[in-house]
């Protein structure tokens, strides 16, 4: 028996309509846990770096989590990879809500799709029972209205329903995938659904989940349940708010946006507002926000309600959480009231919250340059509100400009030329970012803005607090109760940190201290998304209830498979160096690796440069990131080193043990 | 006969409003039931269901009640505060008017038994927003011989079948056995 797992995937191939439930090897969940650990597998072995994102040959696959449907808390992410159009590089975005639990209670850990449909259909789980359906009627059709008139036309209000709205179908480079409250938002993994003509994912499941060893594992359930009531009762203090909890940020539930406000920036990432907060602003949008939330909602499975009901005067009722609260209102300069009406339009096309409102502000920002012209905006209102609206429509329906827009900012300023590049400045690899500029270098965000292959910061960061805090009675007070450090280490490192001085940034942590940090707060980050476990509850917060000390004993006790944490850590660099390979393959390379210019004032390139060299050999990689062949053989992956070999990435005697060396050259 | 016994009456408070429609209830239901022991979840055969209309703005948590061997002569529908709830959707029982209740795949009824040899149900345990609390309370009652679970499980498959078929069908089994 299978434990934790379902131990099946469904394999679809849209070309021929073939449906296969096909079981997987338990030695690759070992290896590679689940979710996005076997999704990088599956995209390694069949998906070469020649295949296009719109190929038929793409894989779109959508990964349950191996815990995901188990009883662990807030265990319920869906992690959705393909190949990406707007970046080209293996791309993977995680969402929660209700579709991953579903799909294990169905009897699947995940669904892969191959191939494209020549009409646009659906995909019908309902347990054993799997059908390719006609999606004819639902063409142009809203995220959230297709999924209600899907379960209403299968008479299964229970189902869950993944779809996307007119971004996907037109294959707009951000569009989403939604489901409920929750959505595949970054990499346009709704471009790459919609080019496969697939509106929707429809599941049902009524099956059991085993677990390996109950008692032990319900056991930690409640040990987690116990602390996230602790942790509710007792915020972190010292820091703002929003970073004292636990949770995705708590968007929905707070009302001061002061900090938001005045150090995100607004447009298209360009101006700082430093007193924009005020009383009249406060109580106006808090009016706002109150009479439009119906309700706070969680996850399945999860006490934290990050997200809400959010329902616009005259418009449908949509479902929000995080972040998108503010995206639109401060890409537009505009206020709160604007921002929820708009979001209720993106979410019904599907869109990125966060790349789309910086789309439209960059085409307005090129406007008022005089790079694009009124040529480029026929009818465009002259409103700011009714602009961005417009905007979003010519997007979504790539008409006019909007078909260039669509491609997102780094590809749009490419076609548009003109000196246009240099107003797509908040990119890295070639995808938009927090609308966030600061003014000295901080080496630990450096490297992760750098490094990161999720492509989005909120993905990497976590864990370690973003500054030091101020006096040496408050940072005692912290690690007092950080359990959760993987070493000791980390107090120290710390509690030595200052505001000023010798011990403060940029130099301190030291480069050393800085590649431990990041390390482990991406190995965070990486496990939890092959387990399927929301960042809200793990590797985001300051202080989480999951961590390095009892997830290996969650894997064991669930899944049955035998870990520990070197065992746990191991496996996840394993993966994380397999999402690493699939893009060097693509042509990733160091050059690739840096944040928006912008980011930062004051830069230090020489420290920058020291700081690179430094990760890159702490994680194994060559000088040009490229992971070496002895790192991959001590994870067993020593077929992606004959790959890379073969491709000439790596040459036969580069980084060979100098035993080997001499007789290779004699051999030559 | 009948014998006047002091008994604890619980009683499980629902309030909708505070309900964030996570389905917690529902996982820890199917896991606290699943023999062994927490073995395997399935919300498909919780005794509890929460009854999920995000956009509708509707989250009513109801447990399972009686076995009912038809369904009532009429219907109900309620609208309050201008939500339209589905039809039956406050009702308890596992009925043939409906799919909740029932286990998925033998069919047989479903009844909450407030998970008995438990502080409190795990339902109110894990319903951390509190949608779903438990009060106790002492109350003097005639006590009826307590049907057993399997007893009842047989009087629904009695209801069905009819007693002679259920009689045979146990006598075959004996006989395999």
């Amino acid at each position: 028996m299978r434990y934790a797992e379902t131990g099946f995937n469904l394999e679809i191939d849209l070309t021929r309509g073939n449906i296969e439930r096909v079981a997987t090897d338990p030695k690759d969940t070992e290896l590679y846990l689940g979710g996005l650990g076997t999704n990088a597998k599956i995209i390694w072995d069949r998906v070469p770096p020649e295949v296009e994102p719109f190929s038929p040959d793409n894989l779109l696959i959508f990964g349950a989590g191996l815990l995901c449907g188990t009883p662990a808390t807030g265990c319920n992410r869906t992690i959705v990879t393909t190949i990406s159009p707007q970046t080209k590089l293996m791309a993977f975005s995680m969402m929660g809500g209700f579709f991953a639990p579903e799909l294990k209670y169905a009897g699947y850990d995940k669904v892969i799709f191959r191939g494209k449909s020549p009409d646009l259909v659906y995909l019908w789980i309902n347990n054993d029972k799997v059908e390719i359906r006609d999606a004819s009627h639902l063409k142009g059709k809203g995220a959230v209205e297709t999924a209600e008139i899907i379960k209403k036309e299968l008479k299964e209000p229970k189902a869950q329903v993944a779809a996307i709205g007119l971004a996907g179908e037109n294959r707009v480079f951000f569009a989403s995938v939604e489901q409920g409250r929750s959505s595949a938002s970054r990499g346009g993994m709704g471009a790459v659904m919609g080019d496969k003509g697939l509106k929707a994912i429809v599941v049902r499941g009524t099956k059991d989940i085993n677990l390996a060893r109950p008692a032990e594992f319900m056991e930690l359930c409640n040990d987690v349940m116990e602390y996230i009531k602790f942790r509710n009762d007792n915020p972190i203090p010292g820091v703002m708010p929003i970073l004292a909890g636990l949770g995705s940020p708590q968007e929905m539930k707070v009302h001061d946006e002061k900090w938001h406000t005045e150090n995100f920036m607004w447009g298209n990432s360009r101006t700082r507002r430093k007193d924009f907060w005020n009383k009249e602003i406060a109580a106006e949008w808090m009016n706002t926000m109150d009479g439009m939330r119906k309700r706070l909602i969680s996850c399945y499975n999860c006490p934290m309600t990050c997200g809400a009901t959010i329902q616009p005067p005259g418009l449908p009722t949509y479902m929000m959480k995080c972040f998108t609260k503010l995206t639109y209102t401060m890409a537009a300069m505009s206020d709160l009231e604007f921002g929820l009406g708009i979001a209720q339009s993106a979410t019904e096309y599907g869109v990125d919250g966060f790349s789309a409102p910086q789309v439209m502000a960059f085409a307005l920002e090129l406007y008022e340059a005089g790079i694009l012209t009124d040529e480029d905006f026929p009818g465009m209102p002259s409103d700011n509100n009714g602009r961005f609206y417009w905007l979003l429509d010519r997007i979504v329906r790539r008409e006019g400009i909007g078909d260039i827009l669509a491609n997102g900012t780094y590809w749009a300023a490419k076609e548009i030329g003109n000196g246009a590049e240099a107003y797509a400045h908040n990119n890295i690899k070639k995808h938009e970012q927090l609308p966030l500029k600061l003014s000295m270098l901080n080496p630990i965000y450096f490297l992760m803005y750098c490094t990161g292959e999720k492509i989005n910061i909120t993905q990497i960061e976590g864990q370690f607090p973003q500054a030091p805090f101020a006096t040496k009675e408050e940072r005692e007070e912290f690690v007092k109760d950080w359990f959760q450090v993987p070493d000791e280490k980390f107090k120290q490192i710390f509690l030595d940190w200052e505001f000023r001085g010798e011990k403060s940034l940029p130099l301190y942590p030291t480069v050393q201290m800085c590649c431990d940090i990041v390390d482990w707060q991406e190995r965070m980050h990486y496990i939890d998304d092959a387990l399927g476990m929301c960042a809200g509850l793990s590797s985001f917060p300051l202080k989480p209830p999951y961590h390095i000390h009892n997830y290996p004993k969650f894997i064991s006790s669930g899944a049955g498979i035998d870990m520990d944490e070197a065992k746990l850590t191991q496996a996840a660099k394993r993966y994380r160096t397999l999402v690493r390979a699939n893009n060097i393959r693509r042509g990733l390379r160091r050059k690739d690796e840096k944040p928006p210019e912008d980011h930062w004032k004051k830069r230090f390139p020489e420290l920058e440069k020291e700081l690179l060299d430094t990760y890159y050999k702490f994680k194994g990689w060559n000088d040009q990131g490229i992971p070496t062949k002895e790192s991959l053989h001590e994870l067993g992956l020593d077929f992606v080193s004959e790959d890379f070999v073969k491709r000439g990435i790596l040459t036969d005697s580069q980084e060979a043990s100098p035993k080997e060396t001499p007789s290779k050259k004699e051999k030559e | 006969m009948a014998e006047k016994k002091k008994k604890t009456i619980k009683t499980i408070k629902i309030n909708v409003d505070k309900c964030n429609g996570c389905r917690a209830c529902e996982l820890i239901c199917s896991a606290f039931h699943a023999a062994p022991k927490y073995s395997s979840n399935n919300p498909a055969r919780s005794r509890i269901r929460v009854i999920r209309e995000p956009l509708s703005d509707i989250y009513v948590p109801v447990y399972a009640g009686e076995y009912a061997v038809a369904e009532c002569a009429g219907r109900d529908k309620y609208t309050i505060d201008g939500k339209e709830y589905d039809e039956c959707a406050f009702c308890r029982a596992s009925c043939p008017s409906r799919g909740e209740f029932k286990e998925p795949d033998s069919g047989l009824p479903l009844k909450c038994d407030m998970c008995e040899g438990e502080e409190e149900p795990l339902c109110v345990k894990w319903c951390t927003v509190d949608a779903l609390t438990c009060e106790e309370r002492e109350e003097e009652v005639e006590e009826d011989v307590k049907m057993e679970d399997i007893e009842i499980g047989m009087a629904s498959m009695v209801d069905r079948y009819g007693l002679q078929k259920v009689m045979d069908t146990v006598a075959r089994m004996s006989k395999k056995a």
